[in-house]
């Protein structure tokens, strides 16, 4: 496709939308498709066709996720975007008889509610908008619009300049700047070079990937398309857990249309850029998610970690110099470059730029998938946007970063949302995963699901992981079941101190993190419970 | 690699390696000891046992002296509070994880782990030991694996890949559950891969492998083969 | 401990061990009369004494933890011993006792009892003191102030251990010993 079919393209699609007087959009991504989301879109159709109205006045769309999945299945109104919550198959006549007025009350979703007010869409602009089945609907959504500029405009150079103006840090969790990683990937000699998308999303809790990938693929794509040009690379892989059905078959198709297009494959909007991306399916190792671990597990080895140096950057897949980055990342990819690095580094805070994903769970009235900027307090997240513990609750802890992060208490929520901040209370931005907990959890508890996880998801190549987590699981049992002595305590903190100093990778060296953040701030339960027993 | 010479301080005292060295052939070369677990002159590196870890001024981790490469100006720190305690609990640890019996081990006597242990100064294991049931596969004609023994340094997997060729073992499962297995799991006398050479046992810091017919404390390992033979073929790995 | 006025009291006990470190204490020989000379031998499976003294300055712990009864033994020895010394590698490490816990007990005894005998034998009970889940060293149950590692340690070891003790030093042992050894 030329730029100038993707323009003509999307002006065909956009004429064809603008036709319509409504648009019903009906969320089918993972958070609703259990709760018969599949079901209520037929019975909508149906109930439309048996009424005699035609696509025309009405059309009702397969799109992506609508954000506040604790109120599905949703669905959402075009062009006043009116919500309906909570819907069922039997709500279609309702709906219907609905158009042109408010939502019947016990459908109402009130949209003006911070929960939506608050957000700030960059990643999730198109989610629950488009279908993400079909191209036109990205396109008119001026999708891949950036991507023909840039091949066609733009030297890898400025592409990488305005990447790194933009201050975009890495969304899987590191915050390494992303314009830097890139022009180490483009300065690294040797051919041909290689891109990778980590969408091995494993924390518990946590799907922001997911969600992006099943509810616009496209733009994720478009992202790592603009990536490979920067940094020179020709062979693409996306790694992404088998445990995603959703999300692989949505990309699948979304690589498909691609490819079809021109988008994909060689000499890419007539250009002499090439790029094959080819789908690699994990099956479902946390540690795969570090980058040299997915990488040996690409290559077709175990997925262990390995030492770096070197990185990826200059020796990654195969041997080849390799930009690796998370699904996010790409995402945010094409809005920096359609609108200027100047406009992204305007959101956020000082050193940490844009938006962030967070998967909002556990003790929250709204639980859901929000996009805010970066800078904006933690209370504001979970007393604003998510409004708050339910009624009964106090809370207690919100635990960010899942098992690489840590436990915040009430006292800290006035933090702002930032790579730093967050690591000064001991815990981590993470990839985007918020458990939120009331009073009625055990911190200790707590602390030790995370270090079961851990213990359980360790690879076994160093000892400090393997084992640390497995007696650190011990000793916080004994905290559990009321053996706990003081020498148990002292070799637990000794214990956190040296996996976090000696394990081989980030998996090892962040596991102590929810023990830690827990002895930090809710020591009076581990001294209770050394009180309570002792032998 | 043709050999620029870097200077750097090991200790505090001045050392000089080539390019593309690493902390510990540079400090081995001037006879500033490092211990070590996983790492056997002639095998490719693992990195993983984290015995060697060294302190490098600058640098906000710890770093494996067997895999990173020394760099001019460099300062290396490979003996500390710190770093003895770390080095003390990666070995209580190991074990803690299994069940190694020294006294009654055909190793008793010859075993890396025995003996970082003795200098490393670790007389008791603070640590729950796990007392895993694990078993030993006694099955091949000259060999035993007893993975009670194993610290799953990897030795055995990478002498099979990388220098007989053979690649029986490799591992299988995660974290603590890991093993090291012949084939795809199968008995090592029904390995259709072991060419029965032998360098997994030789290679193997403790009993987990051993030869046939030893009693306890009787099996010494030889392990002069590797640099032989790493020098014949051309290779350098030292 | 500075240096003694009157002598100092020792104890040895013998838990789940083979005896071996009691054998090893006693090859002392000559040197026996060196540390009798300096400490009195007040409880011990070689002196005839039943009952635990009410207060010792150092006890040798031969043994891994392995019954009730070694249980509850220990726990009374540790409330009477200045210095808790775990002597050899079952105190030290649980060493050949511990060589079951993988199995559990109820294999273990009917191996001893069901498995491997001629004439079919009733299992103890009430006489024999009941076993632990599992075996386990010493520092495992109650806190120990020196480890001497050992299967068993030397004569020379101990003459060393025992006499530094004696002089109120705590021993260092690393050149003379170490597990298994």
């Amino acid at each position: 496709m030329s730029p100038d079919e993707i323009r003509g393209m999307a002006e065909r699609e956009r004429e064809h939308q603008a036709g319509r007087s409504c648009v019903l959009q009906v969320c089918t991504a993972a958070g609703c498709q259990p709760m018969q989301s599949v079901e209520i879109k037929t019975a909508l159709e149906a109930e439309a066709k048996a009424r005699g109205i035609g696509e025309h006045q009405c059309q009702v769309k397969s799109v992506g996720c609508l954000g506040l999945c604790g109120s599905g299945p949703l669905v959402r109104r075009e062009p006043d975007g009116a919500m309906y919550q909570r819907v069922t198959p039997g709500d279609a006549p309702a709906i219907l008889d609905s158009l042109g007025s408010a939502p019947p009350t016990h459908l109402f979703l009130d949209t003006r509610q911070p929960f939506f007010a608050r957000q700030t869409r960059i990643v999730t602009a198109n989610s629950g908008r488009i279908d993400p089945e079909r191209l036109e609907d990205y396109l008119a959504a001026g999708g891949y619009a950036t991507l023909a500029r840039v091949l066609t405009e733009m030297s890898p150079q400025e592409v990488i300049g305005e990447i790194t103006r933009s201050g975009l840090r890495g969304r899987g969790g590191g915050g390494y700047p992303t314009g830097l990683k890139w022009s180490t990937v483009a300065k690294s000699p040797g051919t041909p070079k290689t891109i990778i998308c980590n969408a091995d999303e494993g924390d518990p809790g946590a799907f922001m990937d997911r969600s992006v990938l099943e509810s616009d693929p496209h733009r994720m794509i478009e992202g790592m398309l603009i990536a490979a040009y920067a940094v020179g690379a020709s062979e693409g892989y996306i790694y992404i857990r088998a445990e995603y059905p959703l999300a692989i078959a949505r990309l699948k198709t979304a690589l498909r249309h691609a490819e079809r297009h021109g988008l994909l494959g060689n000499n890419i909007c007539g250009t002499r850029f090439n790029l094959r991306i080819e789908l690699r399916l994990g099956a479902g190792a946390f540690v795969c998610g570090e980058e040299t671990a997915l990488i040996a597990s690409i290559e077709g080895n175990r997925g262990t970690p390995r030492p770096r140096p070197p990185y990826p950057a200059e020796r990654g897949l195969f041997g080849h110099p390799t930009l690796i980055n998370n699904v996010e990342t790409y995402a945010n990819v094409p809005s920096i470059l359609e609108r200027g690095g100047e406009w992204f580094a305007g959101i956020g805070t000082e050193r940490s730029k844009g938006t962030k994903v967070f998967a909002l769970t556990g003790s929250i009235a709204n639980t859901g998938l929000i996009e805010v900027p970066m800078g904006i307090t933690l209370r504001d997240i979970v007393f604003e946007i998510g409004g708050g513990v339910p009624e009964g609750a106090r809370f207690k802890a919100v635990q960010t970063g899942g098992p690489s992060g840590g436990c915040i208490p009430e006292q800290y929520l006035n933090t702002p949302v930032d790579y730093e901040s967050l690591m000064s209370l001991g815990s981590i931005m993470g990839s985007g995963g918020m458990i939120i907990m009331d009073d009625s959890s055990s911190m200790i508890d707590v602390a030790r699901y995370f270090m079961e996880f851990c213990m359980t998801e360790s690879c076994g190549k160093c000892i400090p992981c393997r084992m640390g987590t497995v007696e650190m699981h011990e000793l916080l049992g004994r905290f559990l079941n009321g053996s706990a002595a003081k020498a148990d305590l002292d070799l637990l903190e000794d214990l956190c101190e040296m996996v976090k100093s000696t394990s081989l990778c980030g998996l090892g060296q962040s596991a102590p993190n929810p023990v830690l953040t827990t002895l930090r701030y809710f020591r009076p339960e581990y001294d209770a419970a050394l009180a309570a027993g002792g032998r | 690699m043709a050999g620029r010479v870097l200077t750097c301080q090991i200790d505090g005292q001045d050392v000089s390696g080539l390019e593309e060295s690493t902390i510990l052939e540079v400090a081995r070369e001037h006879h500033i000891r490092i211990p070590t677990l996983c790492h056997v002159p002639g095998l490719p590196e693992a990195g993983a046992c984290r015995v060697c870890l060294v302190e490098v001024e600058g640098a906000a981790r710890l770093l494996p002296a067997c895999v990173t490469r020394i760099a001019e100006g460099m300062k290396v720190k490979t003996e500390s509070e710190r770093l003895l305690k770390y080095r003390r609990m990666t070995v209580e640890m190991l074990f803690a994880e299994r069940n190694h019996i020294c006294s009654v081990c055909v190793s008793n006597g010859h075993c890396d782990l025995q003996w970082l242990a003795q200098t490393l100064g670790v007389d008791h294991i603070r640590f729950p030991y796990r007392y895993p049931a694990l078993p030993v596969d006694s099955s091949h004609a000259r060999f035993v694996a007893d993975h009670n023994r194993c610290v799953l340094c990897l030795r055995c997997v990478r002498v099979c890949g990388e220098i007989e060729g053979a690649h029986t073992w490799d591992v299988m499962g995660r974290g603590a559950d890991c093993l090291v297995i012949t084939d795809l799991a199968q008995p090592w006398g029904e390995s259709a891969s072991c060419t029965s050479c032998g360098k997994c046992v030789q290679v193997c810091p403790t009993g987990a492998l051993s030869e046939k017919g030893k009693s306890a404390g009787e099996m010494a390992k030889q392990r002069r083969f590797l640099p032989y033979l790493t020098l014949m073929r051309g290779g350098n790995h030292v | 401990m500075s240096e003694p006025v009157t002598k100092a009291k020792l104890a040895t006990v013998w838990l789940d061990g083979c005896s071996g470190c009691h054998m090893s204490f006693l090859d002392m020989d000559e040197r026996l009369l060196e540390v009798a000379a300096r400490a009195e031998l007040v409880y011990s499976p070689l002196v005839d004494r039943k009952d635990f003294p009410e207060i010792v300055d150092i006890t040798l712990v031969e043994g891994a933890v392995s019954s009730e009864e070694d249980l509850r033994k220990i726990r009374h020895i540790r409330e009477h011993t200045r210095v808790l010394v775990s002597l050899g590698d079952c105190a030290v490490a649980g060493n050949v006792p511990t060589m079951r816990n993988p199995f559990g007990v109820e294999p273990v005894l009917s191996r001893a009892y069901d498995e491997n005998v001629t004439a079919p034998a009733p299992r103890p009970r009430g006489v024999i003191p009941v076993l632990l889940q599992a075996a386990r060293p010493v520092h495992a149950v109650v806190p120990v102030d020196v480890y001497i590692p050992g299967c068993p340690p030397s004569a020379e070891t101990i003459h060393y251990a025992v006499s530094e003790l004696l002089a109120g030093r705590k021993p260092e042992l690393r050149k003379l010993t170490r597990f298994g050894a």
